[in-house]
């Protein structure tokens, strides 16, 4: 995982939360950082928009923590990377 | 205090076209769930919901009158109709004068807007249609109500997101009650198929991307639906009078807030809003046979409710039948609650009670008798009809069956 990947989502969490963003690390649990549901579907929305991806609801469910968003991010990069491929 | 007889009912929904539809259909524990008609959904995550389907305005307006009515305050009036004639009311000018309308919308007519919003912003045009505002209005619904059967008493709308209705029927109970008004047209209507708005629900990641499965552990959100439903109330001495079919009493109504957060409930806020309902009707909890519940088929209420539900019920939770017909007819948003009471209504004058349709496997934290399925027979004399809207206002109806 790139570590501008990682730093562009740790920026998108924490302008959506309006937290400092050296609160918000690879290993932050989303519980520490206080986000509820309401807070974690407006952070997918800033990364759909950051990224120019769509988040499907199914890849969201098991998440809990920063790691796992970050890799799910870039599970979705490489998809549509491949598909840009296969597209050209 | 009067006694509050319901006389007459109307529904418009994804069970049908008439009210008798809509409680054949609970019956039958058919669902009117299937692929969204009215939307492209090829952009969209989901693709399911509870419509009217293949609705037009004819047979029941003719074109100009359509042209000032949003599809939401058509399903308003329409179940009106069916209300008024139902409950055989004999319009009087004294009546008239006299009678009140209370409706529920979350949305009002936000497909009009939708159309409207796309000639300036898409289109580029420099003009919206000069009807956008009065179709939109979310008290559009009680005012074509009002003209419909030229009504002048109290008309107003109350929009609690999803207990709209539910709040909407509750005031009108209360004036019945208190002898404030000698007849009420009460309930809701909603038609939230637009484009825009079904986004933002998908935005929110609540809604199912297949069907509805109310307190099924594998359930996976809710399904919007569409329709309205309305009831004739009056006072019961007056019904027994008129010498009218009574469907059924209100004997209750209980409001709450949640006071904690914008889209996540609170079992406490719940549990107030069926306490006050249970104490305005002077109903101990183990006198209640059925609860249709708000049921929305998300992780969230689900369990929330069940928590609120054993502590309402104590020991009687256990036996207590607990069903949503959302699973059927979809969430209405503001006509849920309308619906809903409808369709507890009709549980206790059939002895039958609705299923929990789609229900695949019990939920540890949903240990209800939720009714999987099929309905049941069984002779009920008081009922809840639970709605918790988005917001934390909760809205709960006490209704006693009448033999």
């Amino acid at each position: 995982m790139s570590d501008e990947l990682i730093q562009r989502v740790l920026k998108a969490i924490a302008t959506s939360k309006r937290i400092p963003l050296e609160t918000v690390t690879i290993d932050s649990e989303f519980q520490q950082l206080g986000i509820d549901s309401m807070d974690a579907v407006e952070i997918l929305f800033a990364l759909e928009n950051e990224f120019d991806i769509s988040i499907p609801d199914d890849e969201v469910r098991s998440v809990r923590n920063v790691r796992q968003m970050c890799e799910g991010v870039e599970r979705l990069l490489a998809a549509k990377s491949a598909d840009a491929k296969a597209g050209s | 205090m009067r006694r509050v007889a319901i006389t007459g009912m109307g529904a418009i929904s994804a069970l049908g076209r008439t009210a008798a539809d809509f409680a054949a259909a609970l019956c039958a524990g058919q669902c009117g769930i299937g692929p969204i008609e009215s939307t492209d959904t090829s952009q969209m995550r989901f693709k399911n919901g509870a419509e009217v389907r293949g609705y037009s305005h004819q047979p029941y307006f003719d074109d100009r009158r359509a042209d000032f009515i949003d599809r939401f305050a058509q399903f308003a009036v329409i179940a009106a109709r069916e209300a008024v004639t139902d409950a055989g009311v004999v319009w009087t000018p004294e009546l008239r004068e006299n009678a009140a309308i209370v409706t529920g919308s979350c949305v009002g007519g936000q497909s009009t807007e939708d159309i409207g919003f796309q000639e300036v912003y898409k289109r580029g045009q420099n003009r919206v249609h000069p009807l956008t505002i009065p179709k939109t209005m979310a008290n559009a619904g009680a005012s074509h109500i009002s003209m419909e059967f030229g009504i002048t008493g109290p008309s107003f709308t109350i929009s609690t997101a999803c207990s709209s209705s539910a709040h909407a029927i509750g005031q009108a109970f209360w004036m019945v009650r208190s002898g404030v008004t000698d007849l009420a047209l009460a309930g809701g209507s909603e038609a939230p198929f637009s484009f825009g708005i079904l986004k933002a629900w998908e935005a929110m990641r609540v809604v199912s991307p297949e069907t509805c499965r109310p307190f099924s552990r594998d359930r996976k959100g809710m399904i919007l639906g569409e329709g309205g439903a309305m009831l004739v109330l009056e006072p019961l001495e007056a019904a027994v009078a008129r010498g009218v079919r009574i469907h059924a009493e209100i004997v209750g109504f209980g409001m709450s807030a949640d006071a904690s957060h914008i889209t996540q409930p609170s079992a406490e806020g719940a549990a107030r809003a069926m306490r006050a309902a249970l104490r305005d009707a002077r109903l101990d909890p183990q006198s209640v046979g059925y609860v249709n519940a708000h049921g929305t088929g998300t992780m969230a209420n689900d369990c929330s409710e069940s928590a609120a539900i054993h502590a309402v019920f104590g020991a009687h939770a256990a036996e207590l039948p607990v069903s949503s017909t959302k699973s059927m007819h979809g969430h209405a948003l503001g006509a849920a609650g309308a619906l809903e009471c409808l369709a507890a209504v009709t549980a206790l004058r059939d002895g039958v009670l609705p299923p929990t349709a789609n229900f695949n496997e019990p939920d540890p934290e949903c240990d209800l008798d939720v009714i999987p399925n099929r309905s049941r027979r069984a002779e009920v004399e008081f009922a809840l009809s639970n709605s918790f809207a988005f917001g934390g206002l909760n809205a709960v109806l006490a209704l006693a069956a009448y033999r």
